[in-house]
């Protein structure tokens, strides 16, 4: 990690970015936070561990509106967004100094607090760090895997190269072993009742708190739909309203095409609803009828929903 | 809060026979909005319009929902009704509660309640509706017409004789079309080629008609008034300016002596040599060079035509050239040929030289065809003494195999011929098998009679099932008598097959092209049936010939010049109104991700930097502007925005949502 | 609205029609009355490219128990290409649907010509027939489902 530190120190120093914009301790030590370093001096905050799962990307719709160029360290999955975010012109590639940083996973602390409670410290878990990561809790150590406690997405990463960047920083590690759409398919094989069930159940936990419309790269609509008088779709106040009732569809809906798959907004959702199982079935279907997509790969790619042949199948029809 | 009137017609009984239109205005006047409700018994009459105009004036109304047919019927009637009475005519919408309610359901409860729902849907939407103004567009004045054959012939005469400059764009060679095959044409008997030839002739001459022969459509796009054509000419391998027809290339080209290509315009009867004109009065008179068959480009060798060429017209290097020309209005007068007869083994007409169609016995029978007008059997070059003709060969068929529709053409045509063997040969004996005799048009009656009362045409009620080559080289006829009851076997010595029509291949991709209607039968569709016959829905598209349906030559040329007479109305504007329902981009929403742009099929979207201002915002930002000239109001870039930015105007999210809200409530 | 005095299911079924095929035909049938249940009731669009998933989500949760969308046939679309839209976006929106649970054939799309009268006719008593055998819509009301 100092080595990162002592190069966007460097970068700093020598004028080529004006601000640095990575994570920096938070309140526990399970929960960095993304900011802005505008000197080195402030950088001595900068951390960069296996609990930064943040996707910077998002926040350079604003930082490369400021004056000067702004470095942005970026794991793989993290540029795939930020391609997507150029292509929709949103971020001004010529502001932006991108550090591809290496990633070995991201560790969940929903899973690690599952055993341990109380905890204190975590060490362990640098990018260049051990196998095993220590706990220290006030009723003891703990040490797990790091590999037990990845968080959900790092299943099905998507790879370790990074899709666009400046220049690279650290060593990555494919995290994958399971099949991307494998929870997709255990859900299609259920009945239509058994699967009312289960999204019933998931989305009544829903209180509507928008964390992950807010963290999601591709919800970076200027104003949302959802804030927009010309549906009738802004009432939040009003618990009846349609906006409350089919958030989520139409959210998955608004963003498809454009999803990249970074998991943000099972991460931050505060319920532990699987969101990402909307997102990843769209991602499925686009595979199976438009051509396999990847959103963010390719910055000149025409997105599946702005495009079409003439054979498209018919909606309906199962293909 | 608008202030809204509300109409419920009658329309005699058509709507008040099933829906209890009293009702309706009872339970629509306390509706959010309305000031005022009323039924009458014909809204679109002029006392109903009157009445109208009446009520806006002193209600003060700002906006007008009528309940009626509809809107494709008469919302123009009540658009213009409503400008009279000086309300913008965009505060209007129809409930359609007649084509879609009082005469298609039964009860008159059911039928009631559905009226005041979309009666509510109306008012709903009208609540948000906004003042739109009509802009306006310029029109180039010149028209285009595809398709040289007599429906485009007549149809670029009648424009260009009205002052307009005038593109024919014609696939073959030459113009003519389908009527150059012919040898005479009924009911007068006179021969086709006499009064074609003339029409073709002076079409080369106007000087408001251009002719793009050997050439086709490549691309099409733009509006009413201002369409951009991409037209390709093919490459001849004959320079036109220096050509003087003389025919030497023809004559001396090896493959014509070898007779191994054969002729379209004979009806692969007779062949043709791989440079040649398709007949002896081709316009423009100057031959083609079919590449494909030719040796020269097959193999390299020969090059005897650009040898021998007096005028050295020959030019092997030549390209096909794409010309891009801008035209106010298209017209489309692609005509027809006969259907692919693979599929009626049963005819024998694959097997045997002597099943021929129609059109071939046409050819066969002119002067300048393949047997210099002699009626001979293709096998031995023997005069057939017994002929039999089967009508309805693939028309008016109720499964897959043919068309569904009666090709019109055909009964006529087959007295005409029956007529002309009989009156060439008296002694051939000529038998027809018919299912109808479609003889309606003036003077066809008393035509078909000459043959069967003067000339004893031996006309029998009863379909064919088979055609049978006998060894002999004769056929036998498999037939039914239907009037006398019993089953028939012929021999005979010639079977012709009439054959049913079909729009020539290729008309498909020019509809698309146009974003013309067209059926499932590849006719293009017409605006109205009864009272827009010659303009397809899309505006500055219109229709002339077979193109629209099977039609004989009388009728062609009678729509050529309906459709000419539609062109020169719109060439003589200099403006037209443009629809003012359009898409407006709101730049407080616009995030300039360019994916309206990506779903725009008329490029109506850019990108520009515009300073925005508003509630706690004030940058510079990429937003998305729409050029109100180019769009057409679709709502595809409203769709795709997500984050609801585009709206379309007249059709907006608001007044869609809210339709769906009275709708289900 | 939902029950008639019979005590007979009669279901909401909300039709988008696109102003230049499908709802001429839907004139068409009119004028050769060919009927259809008036369970069904139409919204004129310009394109069915104009439909957005959240206006059939919409009607839905409005209380419709069915929703058909009807446009021109693939290669004929007056405006040249929005029914290509419109058939991959009600494709993933339709898959979605059946995904989380709602019942198939609740939601349906039919290429229409302005000459097909009889298509539209028949199309929509199909459709009316099939939304009253899967009964009233509960499923597609809120989606946070809370009971």
């Amino acid at each position: 990690m100092q080595g990162l530190i002592d190069r966007l120190t460097a970068l700093l120093n020598d004028g080529t970015v004006a601000r640095v914009l990575g994570w920096k301790k938070g309140d526990m030590p399970y929960d960095p936070e993304p900011a802005i370093f505008n000197s080195a001096e402030e950088l001595k905050d900068f951390v960069y561990d296996g609990f930064c799962g943040a996707n910077l990307s998002k926040m350079m719709i604003e930082a490369t509106k400021l004056e000067g160029k702004t470095a942005v360290c970026l794991k793989p999955c993290d540029t795939y967004s930020f391609n997507q975010l150029i292509r929709e012109h949103r971020v001004n590639r010529d502001n932006a100094y991108i550090i591809g940083v290496g990633c070995r996973g991201k560790l969940d602390i929903g899973k690690i607090k599952k055993d341990a409670k109380g905890i204190t410290e975590i060490s362990g878990t640098e990018l260049d760090g051990q196998e095993k990561v220590t706990i220290k809790t006030i009723y003891g150590d703990k040490e797990i895997n790091y590999t037990d406690a990845l968080l959900g997405r790092c299943h099905v990463c998507k790879g370790k190269e990074h899709m666009i960047a400046d220049e690279t920083w650290g060593e990555s590690k494919d995290t994958a072993d399971q099949e991307r759409f494998e929870e997709v398919q255990k859900l299609e094989a259920m009945t239509a009742e058994e699967r009312f069930e289960f999204f019933k159940n998931e989305l009544s936990k829903c209180i509507r708190c928008n964390a992950c419309r807010n963290v999601c790269p591709a919800c970076s609509c200027r104003k949302c739909v959802f804030d927009n008088t010309k549906f009738d779709a802004q009432q939040k106040a009003n618990v009846d309203s349609f906006e409350e009732k089919m958030f989520h569809i139409i959210r998955a809906f608004h963003v498809a095409g454009r999803c990249t798959d970074c998991g943000e907004c099972s991460r931050v959702c505060p319920e532990g609803i699987p969101l990402h199982l909307f997102n990843r079935k769209f991602i499925k279907d686009i595979d199976k009828y438009y051509g396999e997509f990847q959103a963010g790969k390719d910055p000149e790619a025409q997105s599946p929903l702005t495009d079409f042949t003439f054979e498209d199948i018919e909606p309906g029809e199962r293909g | 809060m608008q202030r809204i009137g509300v109409f419920v017609c009658h329309c005699g009984s058509n709507i008040a026979a099933t829906v209890d239109v009293k009702k309706v205005v009872e339970l629509v006047r306390y509706e959010p909005g309305v000031v005022f409700a009323d039924d009458y018994m014909y809204m679109c009459s002029e006392a109903g319009q009157e009445k109208i105009i009446e009520a806006i004036k002193e209600n003060k109304l700002t906006g007008l929902v009528i309940c009626s047919c509809s809107p494709r019927m008469h919302e123009k009637t009540f658009r213009a009704c409503a400008e009279k009475a000086g309300l913008n005519p965009y505060m209007v919408e129809i409930a359609n509660i007649r084509e879609q309610c009082s005469w298609i359901h039964k009860d008159r409860e059911e039928a009631t309640e559905k009226a005041v729902i979309l009666a509510r849907a109306a008012i709903a939407k009208v609540n948000l509706n906004t003042p739109l103004q009509e802009g306006e567009s310029p029109v180039i004045k010149r028209a285009l017409v595809i398709g040289g054959g007599i429906a485009g012939i007549q149809t670029a005469l009648d424009i260009a004789d009205a002052g307009y400059p005038v593109d024919i764009v014609e696939r073959e060679p030459s113009i003519g079309g389908r009527m150059s095959q012919f040898d005479k044409t009924f009911p007068t008997l006179d021969c086709a080629s006499c009064i074609l030839t003339p029409k073709m002739v002076e079409v080369n001459q106007h000087p408001n008609i251009t002719l793009y022969t050997y050439s086709e459509v490549e691309g099409v796009s733009g509006y009413v008034g201002n369409f951009e054509v991409q037209i390709k000419k093919k490459a001849r391998s004959v320079d036109m300016a220096a050509c003087t027809g003389c025919g030497e290339c023809q004559a001396k080209c090896p493959l014509g002596k070898m007779g191994k290509i054969p002729s379209e315009f004979d009806r692969g009867l007779k062949n043709r040599p791989a440079i040649y004109m398709p007949f002896a009065q081709a316009v423009p008179a100057v031959p083609v060079i079919d590449r494909e068959n030719c040796t020269y480009f097959k193999t390299g060798k020969c090059g005897v035509c650009a040898k021998i060429c007096p005028s050295k017209a020959i030019n092997y290097e030549q390209e096909d050239e794409i010309v891009t020309e801008k035209y106010g209005a298209i017209v489309v007068a692609t005509g027809f040929d006969i259907i692919n007869l693979d599929k009626y083994g049963e005819y024998a007409y694959n097997e045997s030289p002597d099943v021929i169609t129609s059109i071939e016995l046409e050819r066969l029978m002119n002067a300048a065809g393949p047997t210099g007008g002699h009626l001979e059997r293709m096998s031995d070059h023997k005069q057939p003494k017994d002929i039999v003709f089967i009508q309805c060969v693939g028309s008016r068929c109720d499964d897959e195999k043919g068309k569904p529709y009666c090709s019109k053409v055909c009964c006529m045509y087959t007295a005409k011929h029956a007529m002309l063997i009989k009156d060439h040969w008296p002694d051939t004996n000529v038998t027809v098998f018919y299912i109808d005799v479609r003889t309606p048009g003036k003077n066809f009656d008393e035509f078909y009679r000459r043959a069967v009362e003067q000339y004893h045409v031996n006309y029998i009620k009863g379909q064919v099932g088979k055609v049978i080559p006998q060894p002999d080289g004769s056929l036998m006829v498999q037939g039914v008598d239907l009037l006398d009851n019993k089953q028939i076997m012929k021999k005979t010595d010639m079977v012709v097959l009439a054959a049913a029509i079909e729009p020539n291949k290729g008309v498909r991709k020019i509809a698309t092209m146009l974003t013309a209607s067209i059926d499932n039968n590849d006719f293009l569709t017409e605006a109205h049936a009864k009272l827009r016959p010659v303009e397809s829905p899309t505006a500055g598209i219109f229709l002339s010939g077979m193109a629209q349906g099977p039609k004989d030559i009388p009728e062609t040329v009678s729509q050529a010049g309906a459709a000419a007479v539609k062109v020169v109305g719109l060439l003589a504007k200099d403006k037209l109104k443009t629809n003012p329902c359009t898409a407006k981009c709101d730049p407080m929403f616009c995030n300039g991700c360019s994916t309206c742009a990506n779903v725009c099929p008329y490029g109506a979207i850019t990108y520009e930097d515009q300073l925005v201002r508003g509630p706690g915002v004030n940058e510079t930002r990429r937003v998305a502007i729409v050029n109100i000239a180019l769009c057409q109001g679709c709502g595809a870039c409203t769709t795709a925005c997500p984050s609801g930015a585009m709206d379309l105007q007249g059709f907006s999210n608001r007044q869609i949502t809210t339709e769906v809200d009275a709708i289900c409530q | 609205m939902s029950v008639n005095e019979n005590g007979e299911f009669r279901p909401l079924i909300v039709a988008f029609c696109c102003n230049w095929c499908s709802y001429a035909g839907a004139d068409l049938a009119g004028s050769s009355r060919l009927s259809y249940p008036a369970d069904v009731k139409i919204i004129r669009v310009p394109c069915s490219g104009r439909v957005n998933p959240m206006f059939i989500l919409r009607a839905f949760e409005r209380g419709a128990d069915g929703v058909i969308i009807c446009g021109c046939h693939p290669g004929d679309c007056h405006y040249s290409t929005g029914n290509y839209y419109a058939r991959r976006r009600m494709t993933l929106l339709f898959s979605m649907l059946d995904y989380i649970g709602v019942e198939n054939g609740r939601t349906r799309v039919e290429w229409c010509s302005a000459a097909e009268g009889a298509k539209f006719s028949k199309t929509m008593n199909e459709f009316c027939e099939k939304i009253a055998s899967l009964g009233k819509n509960v499923r597609l009301g809120d989606l946070r489902c809370k009971d």
